[in-house]
């Protein structure tokens, strides 16, 4: 089934093409294309419902990295196919809804090239079977996110979101990295199928429980779990269909995603069940209960996410204390949860997915999504209304409509699960139930702030910056479906339940018999617990809603001051602020400073190197003799060379050089290399000549006045970089590793001709780098001449201050 | 002769060292230049023993040459180092010419402190 991977390629080749279709195809939206893309590839993976649902799984691997076990591994459980047609899925009908969202003045291949982008790397999480590679893509979804938040990159806020959301994401993904090779160097495979087969087997290695913490790291920061909520409401500054695509129904279930993949690997354990639980049932309330304050709609969703988010992923936990107890007929209780779980995931993507796109539509229409300026759209927007109420009570839980069902299960999840008498459960079980219920009444006075304060209510027109009115149709098809959806959930839950949902459980409980799994879904159950809760929830809700301006002051408690926001942005600017200064304490912009930089390292490595080693050797018997006039010359060199240090006036110090490179084409002629000492003298003469006419340009030869401490300094670091010099030479002259190669060039009349052996050697031997050399020098002539020649034009002084 | 040579080069690189940790920018290029002929010294007894056999060119002395591939490499690095001192001096020239200075730490292009 190499298809599978083709299907994980297709987004990506299409994001290639978007830029190039973009500027050839002008009449079409672009976005049509991007629509057949998606939609091809959600049939595409809807005909492998049949036989998932029965029980059927697809591998295929291409060999990547195969030495190192990182293979291109796609694979398909029921798992895999919810979240893949998901994407797939509601990613058509968002691409459908933003052809009609975005004006075609914005930049819409970029927006388009980002969305496929996202799209590919999205199916890359949930179909790859390699850890390593499952990286890669998670790390590519926060990418696309940052490009599609940050697409209105004129705003500032928009910026600061798409980093907030960058910084979050990408730092659990790390995390994650992390966790994954732990789990590498606990299993020896890359493989999540194989390390799932030899689960039980590592429990109680050393690494188990830090490496499960990684990977909780980057489920909760990726999907928005409190503390890291806080990019979430911020990344609402992206376009409402990104919201609606990725900040609501795709990448935020990703970490949802990999806490249920990983399940069978560390469910059962204690810390697995309250952290996951305890998480998402902190982020539930504490998402809910900031909803209701807050006057932007988008917002008020954000939040709605990150405690709906909070209440899938509560479920995972609960479900996961099935694993401690074994496969038994009592355990398959506490699967129920999980089977909510999921389920309650892809309500959740319908009803929200139809929100998000209704609120755009309102913005979209009216220009704001501001609570106080809204009110008494139902007369004017009667479908938006339709779609809107579907979606909201929905969400707060109540019939005919999907989230009522997923809603009493979660119930009956708390209920069981305080009962199981494990993981000190009886201590802190009670809790359970408590925060659900309560969470679930703030659930529902938002819900109700969404329909009511926005529909109902006076009609404010002067508030508005247009005039009411109904979308085109184009928009309202999108949001219509999955409202169509979450009314035919709720009718016939089962034909999800058995085709998509039962076949997910398998995957995250391999080691239970799939029939056991499997949970008929009732509306009704008689007046049990779970109906009174819901009851409860209902009344308890609408006199909160109905007396909410004389609670809202607890909202006080809770100062921007202390928040996480704060906390966020203190860390950020205090990370800046001390790398800036840490930075410029080094980075001094002052030649010496980096030389001395270079020096030091060369002092402390080479010659650490020579003490530690103790390869220094002094050897003198091999050497040539010593004839006075080497001896005077050397010395005259050697005083020349100090004397310049001391040189009064700049003349002095240019002669003294000279002296210094006379000397060494005197040595030329002494060694019998007559070819050096020619141009040694050429040279030396031209260089001279070079200074003496650059030095009458140039300021006078000034008196070094630098503080005697830094002198000192340099003097020091100056004696030791020639000592180690002379020591490496001399212990290199006396350790001949190999022959020499030089007696080859010996042979130069008959291999290249020339008498002369030097000559044959630049000429002949090696006469590419002779000629690259006549390159560098004619470089160097057009530097000199550009650099006296040019003069900066006037207009183009400015150019870097803008 | 190769400590002795060696010795010298040493002397030679603690010179340029110094200069090139100087404020001012024209000394730093006569330390460049200053260490090239030490490069050069170092070159040449890296050879095959200095002063052993004749001048390298065929025909020459008793057919035992000194070793040419060494003087290869210097004629090579003469040449370079010219061109380098060469634009660094015009660059110092520039440098002055357009800021008023030659001292390298007013030359930091930075608006700290």
């Amino acid at each position: 089934m190499s298809t599978l991977i083709i299907a994980i390629m297709v987004p990506f080749i299409a994001a290639a093409m978007i830029p190039f279709l973009y500027k050839k195809i002008v009449k079409l939206h672009i976005g049509w294309f991007a629509m057949l893309v998606s939609t091809i590839l959600f049939i595409y993976l809807a005909r492998f419902i049949p036989s998932i649902a029965r029980g059927e799984t697809f591998a295929h691997t291409i060999n990547w990295m195969p030495s190192y076990g990182i293979n291109f591994a796609a694979y398909l459980d029921g798992l895999s196919l919810i979240l893949a047609l998901l994407i797939t899925g509601v990613g058509s009908l968002v691409i459908l809804y933003s052809i009609f969202y975005l004006s075609s003045k914005e930049s819409l291949g970029h927006f388009y090239t980002y969305l496929m982008l996202f799209m590919g790397a999205m199916l890359g999480v949930v179909m790859s079977d390699n850890m390593m590679v499952m990286y890669v893509f998670w790390e590519l979804t926060s990418i696309s996110s940052f490009l599609l938040i940050a697409f209105w990159y004129q705003r500032k806020r928009s910026r600061e979101g798409a980093k907030k959301s960058l910084l979050i994401t990408v730092s659990g993904g790390i995390a994650m990295l992390v966790g994954f090779i732990m789990i590498y160097v606990m299993t020896g495979t890359w493989s999540i199928r194989e390390v799932i087969a030899g689960a039980g087997g590592f429990a109680s290695h050393h690494l188990f429980i830090p490496a499960m913490l990684l990977l909780l790291l980057g489920a909760f920061t990726k999907s928005a779990q409190f503390p890291f909520h806080i990019w979430l409401p911020d990344a609402m500054e992206a376009p409402t269909p990104v919201s609606a695509y990725l900040h609501s129904a795709t990448m935020v279930k990703a970490g949802i995603y990999l806490v249920a993949r990983f399940t069978p690997v560390f469910g059962g354990e204690a810390i697995w069940f309250w952290l996951v639980t305890g998480v998402g049932l902190v982020t539930l309330f504490w998402g809910s209960f900031h909803a209701v304050r807050q006057k932007d709609l988008k917002a008020l969703l954000a939040y709605s996410t990150v405690s709906q988010l909070g209440m899938i992923m509560s479920m995972f936990g609960m479900g996961s204390a099935a694993l401690y107890f074994g496969y038994s007929t009592e355990s398959v209780v506490y699967t129920q949860a999980t089977f909510a779980a999921l389920f309650h995931l892809v309500n959740h993507s319908t009803f929200k997915g139809a929100l998000f796109m209704v609120i755009g539509i309102v913005d979209h229409e009216v220009g704001t999504r501001d609570i106080r300026r809204l009110g008494g759209l139902a007369t004017l927007m009667p479908f938006t209304f339709t779609i809107a109420m579907i979606g909201s009570f929905s969400m707060a839980g109540l019939p005919p409509f999907n989230g009522f069902l997923s809603k009493e299960m979660f119930f009956t999840a708390a209920l069981t699960i305080h009962e199981a008498g494990i993981f000190s459960l009886d201590a802190w079980g009670t809790l359970i139930p408590i925060i659900a219920w309560v969470a679930s009444i703030f659930t529902f006075v938002y819900s109700m702030i969404i329909v009511f304060k926005t529909f109902l209510g006076p009609y404010q027109e002067e508030k508005l910056e247009h005039p009411a009115k109904e979308p085109p149709v184009g928009m309202l098809i999108a949001p219509g479906i999955l409202a169509l959806a979450v009314v035919g959930i709720f009718f016939f839950p089962n034909l999800l339940g058995d085709y998509l949902l039962t076949p997910a459980m398998a995957g995250i409980f391999p080691s239970f018999a799939t029939e056991g799994l499997g949970v008929s879904i009732y509306a009704w159950h008689g007046f049990n617990r779970e109906i009174w809760m819901t009851i409860g929830v209902v009344v308890a809700g609408i006199l909160l809603y109905r007396f909410r301006t004389y609670w809202m002051g607890i909202y006080k408690i809770f100062d921007d001051k202390w928040s996480f926001n704060s906390l966020y942005s203190y860390v950020i600017s205090f990370m800046e602020e001390s790398s800036t200064t840490f930075t410029n304490s080094y980075m001094t912009g002052y030649l010496r400073d980096y030389m001395v930089y270079i020096y030091l390292f060369f002092i402390v490595a080479i010659g650490g190197t020579i003490i530690y080693t103790g390869t220094y050797a002094f050897d003198i018997s091999g050497n040539a003799p010593i004839t006075e006039f080497e001896w005077i010359l050397t010395f005259v060199m050697m005083i020349a060379g100090i004397s310049i240090l001391f040189a009064k006036s700049r003349l002095t110090a240019i002669l003294l050089n000279s002296i210094l490179g006379y000397g060494v084409a005197a040595f030329f002629v002494l060694f019998r290399a007559p070819d050096l000492a020619l141009t040694q003298t050429v040279v030396e003469t031209v260089t001279t000549v070079l200074f003496l006419v650059a030095y009458y340009f140039l300021p006078e030869w000034q008196k070094e006045d630098v503080p005697r401490k830094s002198r000192n300094v340099n003097l020091i670091i100056s004696v030791s970089v020639g000592v180690i010099f002379t020591v490496i030479a001399l212990a290199v002259q006396n350790g001949k590793l190999f022959e020499s190669i030089s007696s080859y060039f010996e042979d130069s009349y008959k291999l290249a001709g020339g008498n002369n052996i030097v000559n044959s050697i630049l000429g002949d031997f090696r006469a590419l780098d002779t000629m690259l050399e006549v390159v560098v020098l004619l470089i160097a002539g057009i530097g000199v001449y550009t650099f006296i020649r040019l003069k900066a034009k006037k207009e183009d002084e400015h150019i870097e201050n803008q | 002769m190769e400590t002795l040579i060696t010795i010298l080069a040493g002397v030679l690189v603690t010179v340029a060292t110094y200069l090139i940790l100087s404020r001012s920018l024209i000394r730093v290029i006569l330390g460049t230049a200053i260490l090239s002929h030490a490069a050069h010294l170092l070159i040449m007894t890296m050879g095959g023993g200095l002063k052993i056999g004749s001048v390298p060119i065929l025909g020459e002395g008793n057919g035992t040459f000194v070793d040419a591939l060494p003087q290869a490499l210097i004629l090579t690095s003469i040449v370079i180092s010219f061109a380098v001192t060469a634009v660094a001096l015009v660059l110092a020239y520039r440098t002055y010419q357009e800021t008023g200075t030659d001292k390298l730490d007013e030359l930091r292009g930075m608006k700290h402190e």
